[in-house]
């Protein structure tokens, strides 16, 4: 399966990229080049088998709901771009 | 500056002279500031020097010392790729996203070797995100390879690589989600291990496929990464896909001993992809076990050929979503003036973000799109089983395998950097060991044209110390792994 830069451009929305028109055409070109080195998948039979997701087919570990860090609040805030007050700040969203 | 006796001490002899006090590990610090100083402006393989801080852990260290206090590892300097949160200290990524991200707490692999007393030098270039195998994604400028400065280090651990071959600290950390430890390993001659997928914990690693990520040591030998890689193995709570299994005394376990062992040889890593030089160095170095004790045997692993396509689904699509809290909000990269919060969103991720890191957003997007989740991200997930299963087969006549980490040797810049698929083939032979959740190790294997070669052992899960101690034996019979680039003469 080839891909269209229709396509691209509408993966793109999903993953919220910008492409720049310009770069669109090399873009595709590349995304196609992986895309058919992933379509190999398509010759191999794998009726029946499970997938896999955790190569030791492990159980996430659930831990007991209880209170473990401290509150660091203000060092974690402090890796924001813009804040005030404790809140993350944004462009206006509701007029 | 750092003699050439102490550049090259492993850690038990470093260990040794600094319990009696020989050096001290404020003295071992400053010698090794003075060599990344001396090397970086030519190698770009440190992105953060950590002096101020350093001299003061050290100087800790030398307390607890004197008090007879401490552990093998205690005051020896070491270097984390940037990719480790560590407290405090910027932490990139290789990223723009990153550029200024300071974390509010270390890994867990950061706090067990602070713990242990292991004084921190600084960062590691890497490529962005984890995702190359070049170094030459890094925002923040690919790295050199000390052996020749005009070849690339491998990726995505690359700082790392070319930080230990050229001297400046003994030991460093990687990570590796489909090669990123072994294959830079190979390509500077080092020894780097990436652990059984669980082993180490991932808290406080950037995350990039949590399915494949795997931290782990490298260094000069292999005994030394066992010595690193008991300090930071272990059950970790807070990562919910850490193991609940004993961890040994790696160095203990290191007996030399491998007579009996048998080896698998893959037909599949051995075909028409490896350069033929490579080849003679990889076998050379098998032969050296076989003439040590242990028995050659052939056996196959008939989807090898799938692990690549299988990763380029599984890898992107967990990145994509990994990748998706930089939104421009809460921590990274932020663009100036954004008409609205879409635009914020989409500026933020495409000016943060490079080429290949897009790259793989895109394509992880599309795989678990609606309409082709099932024709790529579960039909991919299947063909992990059917690879996964072809080792468990292997290791019922088998006890580790062998092979070579990368096809070939270090490449010139820019020599696969326009066409992602090239690129992705150096990572041929070590993608299915992170698929199979396998320890894998590559330990120095000669020269070819004066540039590394790396044999790959793999291992049985949870199984580490079979691979080390295999690796150690090799070190035991050659020179290899001491083999050292002449970097200070292009400096001098």
């Amino acid at each position: 399966m080839s891909i269209s830069q229709e396509d691209v451009e509408k993966v793109a929305l999903l993953a919220r990229l910008s492409i720049a028109q310009t770069d669109l055409p090399e873009v595709t070109e590349r995304f196609g080049r992986v895309l058919q080195l992933v379509n190999e998948l398509n010759t191999i039979d794998t009726e029946g088998v499970a997938p896999m997701s955790n190569p030791h087919d492990m159980v996430q570990r659930l831990r007991p709901d209880v209170v473990t860090g401290s509150d660091e609040r203000e060092a974690l805030m402090s890796c924001a771009p813009a804040q005030d007050q404790g809140y993350f700040l944004v462009p206006k969203v509701i007029d | 500056m750092i003699d050439s006796a102490l550049l090259n001490a492993s850690v038990s002899e470093l260990h040794q002279l600094l319990t009696t006090r020989q050096v001290s590990s404020a003295e071992l610090t400053k010698g090794y500031l003075e060599r990344i100083d001396l090397l970086n402006g030519k190698l770009n393989a440190v992105v953060t020097v950590c002096a101020e801080q350093a001299i003061e852990d050290a100087s800790r260290a030398d307390e607890r010392l004197t008090r007879g206090e401490g552990n093998i590892l205690t005051g020896i300097p070491l270097l984390h790729k940037d990719i480790f949160c560590t407290q405090g200290v910027t932490t990139t990524c290789g990223s723009r996203m990153l550029e200024h991200f300071v974390p509010a707490y270390d890994a867990t692999v950061v706090a067990r070797l602070k713990a242990a007393g292991v004084v921190m030098l600084g960062k590691c270039n890497m490529d962005e995100f984890a995702m190359g195998s070049s170094n030459e994604t890094s925002f923040f400028g690919a790295v050199k390879n000390p052996w020749d400065t005009n070849c690339v280090p491998g990726g995505s651990s690359g700082g790392s690589a070319a930080a230990l071959a050229a001297g400046m600290a003994p030991l460093v950390t990687g990570t590796d989600t489909g090669g990123s430890i072994r294959q830079p390993a190979s390509l500077c001659g080092v020894t780097g291990l990436k652990p059984t997928y669980g082993r180490v914990s991932r808290l406080g690693i950037i995350a990039f496929a949590s399915s494949l990520d795997q931290a782990g040591p490298m260094a000069r030998s292999a005994a030394d990464c066992a010595h690193m890689l008991t300090a930071i193995s272990g059950l970790d709570t807070g990562d919910s896909t850490s193991a609940d299994r004993a961890v040994p005394d790696f160095f203990s376990e290191l007996t030399g001993d491998i007579s009996g062992l048998r080896i698998g040889m893959p037909r599949e890593y051995f075909n028409d992809d490896l350069d033929s030089e490579v080849r003679a160095q990889v076998m050379s170095a098998l032969t050296e076990l076989e003439k040590a004790g242990a028995q050659l045997v052939d056996i196959d692993l008939p989807h090898s050929h799938y692990a690549i396509a299988t990763y380029y689904v599984l890898a992107p699509a967990e990145a994509s979503a990994n990748l998706a809290r930089y939104d421009g909000v809460r921590f990274g990269y932020r663009c100036t003036d954004p008409a609205d919060l879409e635009d914020l969103y989409f500026r933020s991720r495409s000016e943060g973000f490079g080429e290949e890191v897009q790259r793989r957003i895109l394509v992880g997007t599309y795989a678990l799109s609606a309409g082709f989740y099932d024709a790529y991200f579960n039909k991919a997930q299947q063909v992990r089983r059917v690879i996964s299963d072809d080792f468990r087969s292997a290791f019922q006549s088998v006890d580790i395998i062998a092979g070579p980490s990368a096809p070939g040797v270090a490449f010139p810049f820019g020599a696969k950097q326009q066409d992602p698929v090239a690129m992705y083939m150096e990572d041929i032979y070590t993608l299915a060991v992170n698929l199979a959740g396998l320890p894998g190790l590559s330990t120095p294997a000669g020269l070819v044209n004066g540039m590394p070669v790396g044999l790959q052992l793999i291992g049985k899960p949870f199984d580490e110390s079979t691979i080390l101690n295999a690796a150690h034996r090799l070190q035991l019979d050659t020179d290899w792994h001491r083999a050292r680039p002449a970097i200070e003469d292009h400096v001098a």
